[in-house]
């Protein structure tokens, strides 16, 4: 009984600069895991979003770039349009991804842009200190809703992975999170298919990872896994919303 | 070839196409629209990439991915699109990846309006995005020209590792002019591997490459900034070009103007010497690197009373004339900005206004 | 086949969510600092661990790895 556990090659040796208990490790590490599994470190190029992640090509050993903020999709579009033989991921917070980043999101997935993304939802803004995201939930108080995000002055949490599913080009969209070993496992399963697909070159691919962020909910690490599991997963529910495979949704309107 | 009549815009595209840059990201926007239209239908026959995006902003960095793979790539816009691609652009320079940007002109500001103005100097030559960069900016006044400097752009924006900027108007754009095409260049091999995130098995590298642009460090950035401000003096020492017109005589008054209005110009000084009157012009072919020592030199000749800057704006690159001419003659302005192209008799009248 | 587990304690940032998920009960955290600042995670009961790997999976930092050695190494 038992098994080794070593770090992964795609990872380097650096101490990440993230809080105690942020989950954005276990993000990096699955990535990692899965590049090296599949073989395609040498052909792989990240791009590192505008967020705590900003620094994230310190944590990698393959080729990356930094994009501005929210235009990741956009960069990886532009890479995988001229040089398709390359596999391409953006790894991207809720700023980055679902504010500033909406409709470089959106239209990617809509062309079919045949890179995978990786959403890391955590609610809130972590590196900027804390402020409301899209997806942070109702009368959660944030440093820019201090009495609690009000449903009739800034809407509901957006539910990122329903709204891309909704397109109608053929992708691959799942929610998972890693707040215990079992569903980092399923996480790692997903964010495999998610690249395996790439490699295939059969569609886009976006694995959304409920997340936690100690410091900025003002919680310990344990206790934000524990909110994290009451709170976030019944609005942020866990599956998979789309494969390339299903059938063409009708278009009747 | 021979020569063939064609419109700017198409024979922007197909100059892209002949320099060996078959990859376009575009959105579409007047007076430019027809660049997109054109390599729509001729990057598919060259098996190249076409893709409209869904705004300049996504276009901008789609360029600046594609650019960072070390690969040759070019995008078109008119004055509001480049705005939006202005905090792009200033990625792409901080990131030292090379990419070509063409700015069909149009009026402003705001929406404006669909015709040629010359109103985004200041925004090419002196930075529409943050921070400490320049372009190399380059002002064709026909469509031959936008040719031959589109031709030019990949290589110099290579060989610096930074974004050249083609400079054209809605003229440049939509006039129809005989443009015959240079043989198709050969593109020479780059040192793109020692920093293009083009897969470390296609470099055969066990390194890792990273374009970014933070810098956190104080020094660091400052550093970096010195380097990049290293490259803009070589361009000021290697690359500034300008075409004189009329200068070996006595004249008068110095015109200085640029592009499709340089061209007014010329009419005008020709009517003027046949009525008698001597007018020199300078006309800059790069806006940055901008020819100061061309006009310095100009004005200063005995016969020069006055320097007139013509340009179909308010008013943007009188300032870099007023720097170059140094004091040595007052400096004055003349232009419109509506879209309206000042005519030569326009031109003259302020010419003998202003000869004093 | 035998194992050894290490927690690397100058990665480790102390979160604590390798004793929460360990099912053995074998990691507490340290009252000894690290040199950054944090007070890490050891092994109090190291001779209850299955090598399951669970906190490995669980660490955002890749501060513990798990090991093949000879088993005559491990009985040392």
């Amino acid at each position: 009984m038992g098994k080794t556990f070593q770090k992964p090659e795609a990872l380097s040796d650096t101490i990440t600069h993230y809080c105690p208990g942020c989950t954005h490790g276990v993000a990096h590490r699955l990535v990692a895991e899965v590049i090296d599994e599949l073989g395609i470190r040498r052909r792989t190029v990240g791009i590192a979003p505008v967020g705590c992640a900003v620094l994230m090509y310190n944590y990698f050993t393959f080729d990356f770039q930094e994009a501005a903020h929210g235009r990741a999709p956009a960069m990886a579009t532009g890479i995988k349009r001229v040089r398709p033989d390359l596999v391409v991921f953006t790894y991207q917070g809720d700023g980055d991804l679902a504010s500033i980043g909406m409709s470089e999101i959106v239209h990617a997935a809509n062309r079919g842009e045949k890179f995978t993304v990786i959403f890391i939802n955590n609610a809130v803004y972590g590196m900027t200190g804390g402020q409301m995201a899209p997806t942070t939930l109702p009368d959660q108080r944030t440093t820019t809703s201090p009495f609690g995000r009000k449903i009739s002055d800034t809407g509901m949490p957006v539910k990122m992975s329903e709204l891309l599913a909704a397109l109608q080009t053929p992708a691959y969209i799942t929610r998972q999170t890693l707040l215990s070993p079992k569903y980092i496992n399923r996480a790692k399963k997903a964010i495999k298919q998610a690249f395996s697909y790439q490699i295939e070159n059969k569609c886009f691919s976006f694995v959304e990872l409920v997340s936690t962020c100690p410091t900025n909910w003002g919680m310990t690490p344990l206790n934000a896994i524990k909110w994290a599991e009451e709170k976030m997963l019944s609005y942020f529910p866990l599956g998979v919303f789309k494969t390339p495979e299903e059938k063409e949704r009708s278009t009747n309107l | 070839m021979g020569k063939v009549l064609m419109k700017g815009n198409e024979a922007i595209g197909e100059a892209a196409i002949r320099a060996g840059c078959l990859n376009y990201f575009a959105y579409p926007i007047t007076p430019q629209s027809e660049v997109a239209e054109y390599l729509a239908r001729r990057l598919p026959e060259e098996g190249g990439v076409f893709l409209q995006g869904e705004s300049e902003v996504a276009v901008s960095y789609m360029i600046f991915g594609a650019a960072a793979c070390g690969e040759r790539v070019f995008t078109t816009s008119s004055s509001p699109g480049i705005s939006l691609m202005s905090e792009g652009i200033s990625y792409i320079t901080a990131a030292q990846c090379p990419a070509v940007f063409v700015n069909i002109m149009r009026g402003g500001p705001g929406l404006g309006g669909i015709l040629p103005s010359q109103a985004d100097y200041n925004q090419s030559v002196k930075g529409g995005g943050h921070g400490d960069y320049k372009l190399l900016v380059l002002a064709p006044a026909s469509v031959q020209e936008a040719v031959q400097m589109m031709m030019e752009a990949f290589a110099l924006a290579e060989k610096y590792r930074n974004p050249v900027m083609i400079l054209g108007d809605g003229l440049i754009g939509q006039m129809m002019e005989p443009v015959e095409f240079p043989e198709a260049l050969k593109v020479k091999p780059t040192n793109k591997d020692q920093w293009a995130t083009n897969g470390m098995d296609t470099r055969k590298s066990k390194q890792r490459n990273l374009v970014k642009t933070l810098y956190l460090d104080p020094e660091e950035l400052n550093s970096h900034n010195l380097k990049l401000k290293a490259k803009y003096e070589q361009m000021e020492r290697e690359e500034v070009r300008h075409e004189a017109y009329n200068v070996d005589g006595d004249f008068e008054l110095l015109i200085v103007s640029y592009g499709t209005m340089s061209r007014v110009c010329c009419t005008a000084i020709d009517n003027l010497k046949a009525e008698g009157l001597e007018v020199g012009m300078i006309r800059p072919q790069t806006l940055f690197p901008f020819p100061k020592a061309a006009i310095y030199n100009a004005a200063a000749k005995p016969s020069c009373r006055v320097v007139l800057c013509v340009e179909m704006c308010m008013g943007q690159m009188i300032e870099d004339v007023e720097r170059s001419v140094s004091g040595q003659r007052p400096v004055h302005w003349y232009g419109k900005c509506g879209g309206e192209v000042p005519t030569p008799e326009e031109v003259m009248e302020e010419v003998k206004k202003r000869r004093g | 086949m035998a194992f050894e587990h290490l927690v690397d304690k100058d990665r480790c940032k102390g979160c604590g969510l390798c004793v929460h998920v360990c099912p053995k009960n074998v990691l507490e955290i340290s009252n000894e600092v690290n040199t950054k600042g944090y007070f890490p995670a050891y092994q109090a009961r190291p001779e209850d661990c299955i090598f399951c790997a669970l906190c490995c999976t669980m660490c955002p930092d890749v501060a513990i790895t798990i090991s093949e050695i000879e088993a005559a190494a491990a009985k040392k």
